[in-house]
């Protein structure tokens, strides 16, 4: 080791502590030129924190960084880029209100903050068809893009900065399967010709498509790094999670198809997003919605909340018909429904509250209830195992698994007749997404109907006792029982018609 | 409430000390009783206008048609008693507190309905109200009196307390109760903070906001209602100099121009700090230049201090 | 073409609505569209138009400056002692007329930027500073300025008044090539998302202590013009200014929240709110309702921008 030459990026001894959290702890960690390393872990584990310090974001509290054998001190993202160092990040650096061209033009290398010349745009370019954003217009504003088109601005923008060490940080998420593989291709190219990448994402097959080693974290450690192909999907779940998951999900309940019904909704439809929705949950069901991003499932989620203006359909609720115009009448007692929305920091949380008045904000409003007892969250946050140091602290010093249990609770509080989920596991890690499968199927099992928007495949076939899966703002399947299989949910999806073999059971 | 003795508002009333001290080794006379009450009765006036402002830089927001409000109320209020009709004038007071508590609706309803930021349409809503008083007035000081209840309020004394400042107080007591013990201070600061999350739990957010807006139209019209007993008159443009006084009294005292954090607690203290510091300036007999220059150095000491702390100990 | 008018529609409308607002005020003006006529105009609205461009700078940073009249009272002040003598003398007069503002700018960067308070309130306090020491200098109204230079740079050159040439020039010659600058750029990405910005590479400290910078060299130039067109100090003039440029940034469709707008639509609010005014005085409403209308006016305007929120259909997207 001694011999060989200086890999491109070396960390020793790695320390980042915020407060009395230790994000990272004695971490040694290195990247070589020319390679794929993947760093896997589960939120919380430290990966995002180590990508921030690389991109000099953040500065640790102790150790150092070298770059080709020599030391660095990286104080700004401005230094990290002048060695090289390029992040893409997971919360998009593209600024909404500029337009395409000048996002890319903004930190470009050479670009200080006098004239701009515009050098580098055709390489920019030239990478944005690459990866399928030929309808991405130079002179569009960012904020009017999709999310598949800003990531793939996002990647060009880090391509142009021609980067000696490039991170992706859950940098294709939003992207379809054609775009990804394209994306991947541009990633072996650059790995090819001399870049390295550090790879991170929560995507199985995408580290086995490309990366070359991996690094495992758990708990602000680095607890293995090998070859690819050296640990199976099992061994490498267990490392993450320092111990043996047998079971990810509860077994579902038998019978709950036939017991009352509590939310029945007629004929919803909303301007051209939601077309003619009806569907119905059980006590005791739980009801998948599934589909591509943007189908129109978050919407119809949002419209029974009575988030939307000028829906047509009726909403009954256990027979009752109810009219539903804000969040304020959905969780009125008679009505009964809690709405847990999909981003916690900016819409299920307050990040600068306490845990306790987080908490009890949802509570408050109900006359029926004391928001200031205790026993009214004791329960699920027992159930959830909340991870704090004391209810008193701002909700944003913890974990996004542990703020997720936050929001659940604070619902739980009101005890709904129904609960609406906007995919509340997205982000989050295999242990606490196993705490909230448990939680939801005792739920279920208790009385309450749910209806759970989920991105992921195996909620919906392992979790939910019937799926919808939306397309185009409509309903374009309804699978129960032996149905409900990845291929007809994939089919679905894409609204190519289902597998003909699959027989009513 | 830890929260609601938090250092930040605890320092204007050690600078409050600072001041009687350092005022009484210049001029003796500053530690007499006479001196101070009659600062509290002084201060009651930037006090109450402050009490109002709180309340919507806790919601995140900002109100800047204090100085026509507080005037229009004035004009509105002695106009009412200058009429000679006893019904009229008892009406007075009601009269100046409904006025306020409607532009305060107004504000709300272009804050909370058309998403104007604040800061913007509580300046047409001022400006608007200046040309109401211009017309009204034809320009003029208008004509009016105060009743007698209004000179009492702001000039009387109870139990050796200037009246202004037991109203003051009771009125920020009032609503410190309101703010720590109720929903509606829950709801105001977690606004304040977040207003989607907020409303995301079930929170009619908009009469929380329109409330704000309400109480510290109210507030600003209680002022205006003091300052014209106290002058026994209402004059144009007797707000204006009011305005960045008050913000300055609710920062002062620790309360976060961004919202959610803070108390009345703090503003109470900037207050009077405030109020207690131009007194000391113009006893000293210094000119209006160096006071404006002391006045501004002095508020950004202490805004200073207060995030120098908090960077020393995060 | 159609992606610069989409991405600009506010300076587009502001721009049409100011064209209206000016034929309008032509056409009713006794003496018509004259030279003297449009000079008059051209001054008052170049004060203002000045004043708001200096707002502009700290509100698309997403702060606030509320020193923008009290830095044009300082500057104003300065200005009385020093544009009368000699032309090499008043040319540097000048110089210092402007650097004293941008002192002042820089001052209040300073503070924000290092002392991690909120623009709103640092401004608040140093504008009484501000005020305070041009009171030092002119504790009344009084010095003068040089009359001929003031007539050159206050009445026309071959029947254009000056003030809508330094109009362009500050348009053409400085802000068009400025946004194609990093700094430029840099204001925008600043104010839109100051993360993004920070992740870019963006040196956010030196680009938020530039823009305030900015601000009060704008400020000063505003408080320059102001002493060419009233040739005399006066420290009393802070208050109004600084209000109002923040309603014609506003008028302008400069974005309080920051990120969005431009100079150009800072020096339209300004000349609208101004053209307006002048519109009202010959308008034959009586003199005291002007006032009321005036502010009737302005809230219309900014509520008819609001208008937009109660046709959106999903309430969420009103909190952004």
């Amino acid at each position: 080791m001694a011999d060989s030459p200086s890999p491109l990026l070396e960390m020793q001894d790695i320390s980042m502590h915020f407060g009395a959290t230790k994000a990272l702890d004695g971490v040694d960690f290195t990247c070589n030129a020319g390679e794929v390393h993947a760093v896997l872990g589960e939120n919380g584990a430290g990966k995002s924190t180590l990508m921030k310090l690389i991109a000099g974001v953040l500065q640790p509290t102790y150790g150092q960084l070298r770059v080709e054998g020599r030391d660095v001190f990286l104080g700004s993202p401005k230094a990290a880029l002048d060695h090289g160092l390029v992040c893409m990040f997971q919360e998009l650096s593209l600024v909404p209100d500029l337009t395409v061209r000048e996002n890319l033009l903004l930190g470009a290398p050479g670009a200080g903050l006098g004239w701009l010349r515009g050098q580098g745009l055709d390489k920019a370019r030239a990478v944005l068809t690459r990866i399928g954003g030929t309808d991405i217009r130079l002179g569009a504003r960012v904020e009017d893009l999709t999310l598949p088109q800003r990531q793939q601005v996002e990647i060009a923008k880090a391509i142009m900065k021609k980067p000696r060490l490039l991170i992706l940080d859950e940098a294709t998420s939003a992207l379809s399967a054609s775009v990804v593989e394209s994306v991947f291709d541009l990633v072996r190219e650059e790995r090819d010709s001399g870049t390295a990448v550090l790879f991170i994402s929560h995507r199985f097959h995408e580290i086995e498509a490309l990366a070359d080693r991996v690094s495992v974290f758990r708990n602000g450690q680095r607890v293995a790094t090998f070859m690819k192909g050296d640990h199976d999907y099992g061994a490498i779940i267990n490392m993450m999670v320092g111990q043996k998951i047998e079971e990810l999900f509860p077994e579902k309940q038998p019978g709950a198809h036939q017991s009352d019904i509590v939310l029945d909704v007629r004929n919803f439809s909303w301007e051209d997003q939601v077309k003619d929705v009806s569907l119905t949950v059980r006590r005791g069901q739980i009801v998948g919605l599934g589909g591509l991003d943007g189908q129109g499932q978050g919407t119809f989620l949002m419209g029974l909340v009575g988030l939307l203006r000028k829906t047509q359909g009726t909403t009954a609720i256990a027979g009752e018909p109810s009219e539903i115009t804000s969040p304020k009448s959905a969780k009125h007692r008679d009505i009964g429904l809690a709405y847990i929305p999909e981003d916690r920091k900016t819409e299920g949380l307050i990040l600068d509250q306490s845990i306790q008045e987080n908490l009890e904000l949802a509570a408050l409003g109900r006359a029926d209830l004391d928001a200031g007892d205790p026993t009214l969250y004791a329960g699920s946050l027992e159930q959830l195992a909340l991870k704090h140091g004391g209810l008193e602290l701002p909700v944003s010093s913890l974990s996004g698994g542990n703020q997720q249990k936050v929001v659940l609770a604070k619902w739980l509080a009101l005890g709904p007749r129904c609960l609406l989920l906007a995919d509340p596991t997205r982000g989050i890690d295999v242990k606490t997404k196993t705490q909230i499968y448990t939680i939801l199927r005792q739920l279920a099992d208790q009385g309450t109907a749910i209806l759970l928007l989920s991105t992921d495949y195996e909620e919906l076939i392992q979790l939910c006792d019937e799926t919808h899966i939306f397309f185009e703002g409509r309903i374009a399947a309804s699978l129960s029982g032996d149905d409900l299989t990845p291929q007809n949910i994939i089919a679905a999806t894409l609204n190519v018609s289902a597998i003909p073999q699959a027989a009513h059971a | 409430m830890g929260r609601a003795l938090s250092i930040d508002s605890l320092m204007p009333y050690f600078g409050v000390v600072l001041l009687i001290i350092a005022g009484s080794f210049l001029f003796p006379q500053v530690l007499s009783a006479d001196y101070l009450t009659q600062q509290l009765q002084i201060a009651a006036f930037l006090g109450l206008l402050a009490t109002g402002a709180t309340v919507v830089i806790l919601l995140g927001h900002i109100d800047l048609s204090v100085p026509w409000v507080l005037t229009g109320a004035a004009i509105l209020s002695t106009a009412l008693v200058g009429s000679g009709n006893p019904v009229l004038s008892a009406l007075a007071v009601p009269a100046a507190l409904a006025f306020g508590a409607l532009i305060g609706v107004i504000n709300g309803i272009g804050v909370a309905i058309l998403r104007i930021p604040s800061m913007v349409w509580t300046l047409a809503v001022n400006s608007m109200l200046l040309g109401l008083a211009v017309l009204n007035t034809g320009g003029f000081n208008p004509r009016g009196e105060s009743s007698a209840l209004m000179i009492t309020m702001a000039s009387g004394d109870l139990l050796g307390l200037p009246v202004s400042f037991l109203i003051w107080i009771a009125v920020s007591a009032a609503l410190a109760y309101f703010l720590t013990r109720t929903p509606f201070g829950r709801y105001l600061r977690a606004i304040g903070f977040n207003e989607k999350a907020t409303f995301l739990s079930g929170v009619s957010t908009p009469s929380v906001v329109f409330a704000a807006f309400a109480i510290a139209g109210m507030c600003s019209a209680l002022g205006g209602v003091l300052l014209a007993g106290y002058a026994n008159q209402a004059y144009q443009s007797m707000g204006d100099p009011f305005l960045l006084p008050t913000i300055a009294a609710v920062v002062i005292g620790g309360t976060s121009i961004l919202g959610g954090r803070g108390g009345l607690f703090g503003t109470i203290g900037g207050a009077l700090f405030i109020t207690l510091l131009t007194s000391i300036l113009s006893v000293m007999q210094i000119d209006d230049a160096w006071r404006n220059i002391i006045f501004g150095v002095i508020i950004l000491a202490m805004l200073l201090f207060q995030t120098l702390r908090k960077g020393a100990a995060p | 073409m159609l992606d610069y008018l989409r991405s600009n529609r506010r300076e587009v409308i502001a721009g049409v609505v100011l064209i209206a607002l000016l034929a309008s005020y032509l056409g009713t003006h006794p003496r018509g569209a004259s030279t003297y006529v449009l000079t008059i105009w051209a001054n008052q609205c170049l004060i203002l138009g000045l004043a708001a461009c200096a707002q502009f700078f700290a509100v698309v940073v997403r702060g606030i400056d509320l020193s923008v009249g009290a830095v044009m009272a300082l500057t104003n002040c300065v200005a009385s002692y020093v544009l009368d003598g000699s032309g090499i003398g008043m040319a540097f007069g000048m110089l210092a007329v402007v650097g004293a503002g941008a002192l002042c700018g820089l001052l209040n960067g300073l503070i924000i930027v290092y002392g991690r308070i909120q623009p709103i309130v640092v401004t608040l306090a140093t504008a009484s500073v501000f005020v305070g020491a041009a009171l030092l200098l002119r504790p009344t109204p009084g010095g003068a300025v040089n009359y001929d230079l003031a007539d050159a740079i206050t009445l026309d050159v071959l029947g254009i008044p000056t003030a809508l040439i330094i109009t362009g020039v500050a348009v053409l010659g400085f802000w068009l090539p400025f946004r194609r600058t990093g700094l430029g750029l840099g204001l925008y990405a600043l104010g839109s998302s100051e993360q993004a910005a920070f992740q870019s590479g963006i040196n956010t400290r030196l680009v938020r202590l530039a823009a305030f910078t900015l601000a009060g060299l704008f400020g000063g130039l505003a408080g320059l013009f102001y002493s060419f067109v009233t040739t005399t100090g006066d420290a009393g003039i802070a208050s109004g200014f600084t209000l109002n440029s923040i309603a014609a940034v506003v008028l302008g469709g400069v974005l309080l929240r920051g990120g969005v707008g431009s100079l150009i639509g800072a020096l339209a609010g300004a000349f609208i709110l101004k053209t307006i005014a002048s519109l009202m005085f010959f308008s034959g409403i009586p003199s005291l309702a002007q006032p009321l209308f005036e502010g009737m006016i302005l809230a219309t305007a900014i509520a008819i921008g609001g208008a937009d929120m109660l046709r959106a259909r999903n309430k969420l997207e009103v909190f952004s």
